[in-house]
């Protein structure tokens, strides 16, 4: 069921689905003149791996941002497992767990320190924070770096303990942006477990892409967003429709031009 | 392949002033004021024809010696033109030795270097009365300019390892910070020093000429003295030093094109909380820690806090030079002020590592307490500290409680207001490893608006202690002094907790909007 969306005229959405593990409906936001989202509305299913992919620009983290608490969106609804997002926001954001792409961290604190600072920052006490900060340093492979100073870490490390952050208060919904991006093949496939693993314990969560390879082998359910709008949601298999995830991408977005590039550039 | 280097160096300046016209007038006032100065130079020297040769003689070796040694040092504070560095030319195939000349030439066409050419060309000025001395002073003038040129080059180029790691970069920004601020009080102990040993001036010059900085400049005078012997050796050693610093910078160069910079750091192991194991597990103590943390290590907050040292000094200075001595006193509520209203940035410091905050959902009340008790934890035993030493310094006690009174009402009063202001509005901040002297477009004017209402709202504030200390300071009764001092003590914490409850209540709604200004600003 690749349903495509017709753009909503009227500002009065549906409520969200209570049971999904994140349902957004409605969702619009304009910068300046341009309409980043532009009428969207999605439901994840609780325990679903869930990939967002789209074209640079095309409203990715716009969304999640609105849907994590992170941006106040123009209209739509936001609910986490129930828990309407702009009205409870403290409560919703317990529920989540958020890595954003291209923020800065506290990157004066070594990485230990950072992990722990976000477990105490949710409102944990200190053993708790201590301990589940080394689980996670260890699981991520990040025990040897756990004394320096975040500055100093390498791109793929800064994600990791990103990550880290990300999950210590044992979020139910991960929502992770570009989570793979500058991480090397062997930490990435190390993180795609620990995100499996957190799967099937029951959490539920959300990546964005560009590598529709990846997601087409780690995800069970996809949304194709382009200009703002969704223009495929359900599982992997139902997007694709028998093919590759990659062409059917291509084929719903567009843009595509084939060319072989200036005589010059050939060689043979 | 030289003329593309140089055309692209021209382009780039060209293209940076084309992009805003805040920078252009910036430049065209600041390319003003180098010219006016480049005039006044080229003036003296050609009056320098109406005085002996000895005094040519020293004022040219000595000039010339500052200006080459400028040239060695300042690159390692400053970052100069970032557009020919060899990194960014690593990728393209050009000789060796032509990059060294279009480097070499590019230099000299950037208005530095220009100014130092210009300027150095017109040492022939002073030799009017002897032609052929003016020629030689020419030569000598092109041959210094580029030497001091060269000398950067190489400097930043064998340096660079040291100086983009990151502590070396970080710990310089700070240094050259305390010489800047003590520039007034310099200024005036090396005149009046100058002025005492003004006898001693001919014979440091005639010393530096057999130095590598200021052998070159001291040949035409040399020569014009009637020791072609010495100008010989002078000259000997001015080639010599030209090709020490030439064969230095290319090998620094032809190192950097292969082996690209990149820091080190230390590991070590986990297990160290520091701070965050010692204060409270709460929301609010880990943002004390942290930011406690950010205060001792981060440049653009040591900036500050070297302040604490540097204001009894500065006081102290003028106080003594104008004989009024009770400004050493107010040291002690000027370091609480400053350290009060510093608050104001630390929204903005943060840039978008807020997100984590938000993302954790920490309360906003959390939020204003962590960062006020961390400037607390140093901010009030420093200000109790300056006031009682500057106090201790003068031999004046009459005005002590009274000054502390004050001090903690600045202080908590400032923390107070800014934790307001710092929930309403956001500045463009130089960003997380930024030079911390580095002001961003747009920041001036942005904070400029904020940073007066906060400064009014807290002599409104603070107005009960300055009344009081006041009437201290007219009636003479130390009376005055200790009620200041209660109401300091008792009316700086309501204040602080006011400004906290109305500051995180505003930031728990406007979390996102300043969440999007600084992803806009980074």
């Amino acid at each position: 069921m690749t349903d495509a969306v017709n753009p909503p005229t009227q500002y009065a959405p549906p409520a969200p689905d209570p049971v999904a593990a994140l349902s957004i409906r409605g969702l619009y936001k304009s910068f300046g003149q341009k309409r980043a989202v532009d009428g969207i509305s999605l439901d994840v299913p609780v325990g679903s791996f869930y990939g967002l992919v789209g074209p640079n620009g095309a409203g990715k983290t716009t969304t999640l941002s609105m849907a994590t608490g992170l941006l106040k969106p123009d209209a739509g609804a936001v609910a986490v497992h129930g828990i309407d997002v702009w009205a409870r926001p403290l409560e919703a954001k317990a529920q989540i767990g958020v890595l954003s792409d291209g923020a800065r961290l506290f990157d004066r604190l070594t990485g230990e320190q950072l992990v722990v600072y976000a477990g105490l920052l949710s409102g944990m006490d200190r053993p708790t924070a201590v301990s589940r900060t080394k689980d996670l340093l260890q699981l991520l492979d990040l025990q040897e770096a756990a004394g320096t100073l975040v500055v100093d870490y390498s791109a793929g490390m800064t994600k990791k303990i990103a990550l880290a952050c990300a999950m210590v208060h044992a979020p139910r919904l991960l929502v992770l942006d570009e989570p793979f991006e500058s991480v090397d093949p062997i930490s990435a496939a190390n993180i795609r477990d620990i995100l499996g693993g957190f799967v099937r314990g029951g959490g539920t969560v959300i990546v964005s892409s560009h590598v529709m390879d990846l997601v087409q082998r780690m995800c069970d359910h996809v949304a194709v967003i382009t200009n703002g709008h969704v223009v495929a949601s359900g599982t992997v298999d139902e997007v694709r429709g028998g093919a590759d995830l990659e062409d059917r991408f291509v084929q719903l977005v567009g843009g595509r031009r084939v060319q072989e590039g200036p005589e010059w550039l050939q060689h043979s | 392949m030289v003329a593309a280097l140089v055309r692209l160096r021209l382009l780039v300046l060209r293209n940076s002033l084309k992009r805003s016209i805040g920078q252009l007038i910036a430049v065209i006032i600041g390319g003003l004021y180098s010219l006016f100065v480049l005039g006044m130079v080229i003036v003296g020297l050609f009056a320098l024809n109406l005085a002996p040769v000895e005094i040519v003689r020293t004022v040219v070796v000595l000039a010339g010696s500052v200006l080459t040694l400028g040239w060695a040092i300042l690159p390692l504070f400053f970052s100069v033109e970032q557009t020919l560095d060899a990194p960014h030319l690593a990728v393209y195939p050009i000789p060796l030795n032509k990059l060294l000349t279009g480097l070499l030439i590019s230099g000299v066409v950037a208005i530095p270097g220009a100014i130092t050419m210009i300027a150095s060309v017109f040492t022939f000025g002073s030799w009017l009365r002897m032609p052929g001395i003016a020629v030689l002073a020419l030569l000598c003038g092109i041959a210094g300019a580029l030497l001091c040129v060269m000398l950067s080059r190489a400097v930043t180029s064998a340096a660079a390892g040291l100086a983009s790691g990151r502590r070396f970069r970080e710990a310089a920004g700070i240094l050259i910070f305390i010489p800047l601020v003590l520039l007034g009080p310099i200024i005036v102990g090396v005149t009046s020093s100058l002025r005492h040993s003004a006898d001693a001036l001919p014979s440091l010059g005639d010393a530096m000429s057999w130095t590598p900085l200021g052998a070159i400049w001291a040949i035409p005078s040399q020569v014009a003295l009637g020791d072609p012997l010495g100008a010989v050796l002078r000259a000997l050693i001015g080639a010599a030093t030209i090709a020490v610093v030439f064969l230095v910078w290319r090998w620094g160069l032809s190192r950097s094109l292969v082996t690209p910079v990149h820091a080190a750091s230390k590991v070590r192991a986990q297990g160290k909380l520091g701070l965050f194991g010692l204060l409270p597990a709460t929301p609010a103590g880990a943002i004390a820690a942290r930011c406690l943390n950010y205060w001792f290590r981060d440049p653009r907050y040591v900036r500050q806090l070297v302040i604490i040292p540097v204001i009894p000094i500065l006081f102290w200075f003028y106080s003594s030079l104008t004989h009024f001595h009770a400004l050493l006193l107010w040291s002690g509520p000027m370091v609480a002020f400053l350290l009060g209203v510093t608050l104001i940035a630390d929204v903005s410091y943060d840039s978008t590592a807020f997100v984590l905050h938000v993302s954790k959902g920490v309360p906003g009340r959390a939020d204003r307490w962590g960062r006020a008790s961390a400037v607390l934890t140093f901010g009030l035993p420093a200000a109790v500290a300056v006031t009682l030493i500057t106090a201790g310094i003068s031999q004046e006690w009459m005005l002590v409680p009274g000054l502390l009174g004050l001090a903690f009402g600045l202080l908590l009063g400032g923390l107070a207001v800014c934790s307001v202001t710092s929930a309403v509005l956001v500045y463009p901040a130089p960003a997380p490893g930024d030079n911390p002297f580095k002001t961003r477009p747009g920041a001036n004017t942005a904070l400029l608006g904020s940073t007066f209402l906060t400064w009014g709202v807290l002599a409104v504030v603070t107005a009960p202690e300055i009344v009081l200390l006041v009437v201290n300071v007219v009636t003479g009764q130390l009376l005055w002094g200790w009620i200041a001092l209660l109401v300091g003590v008792v009316l700086g914490p309501i204040s602080l907790t006011i400004g906290v409850r109305l500051g995180g209540g505003i930031l728990d709604r406007r979390a996102p909007q300043l969440l999007m200004q600084l992803q806009k600003d980074a």
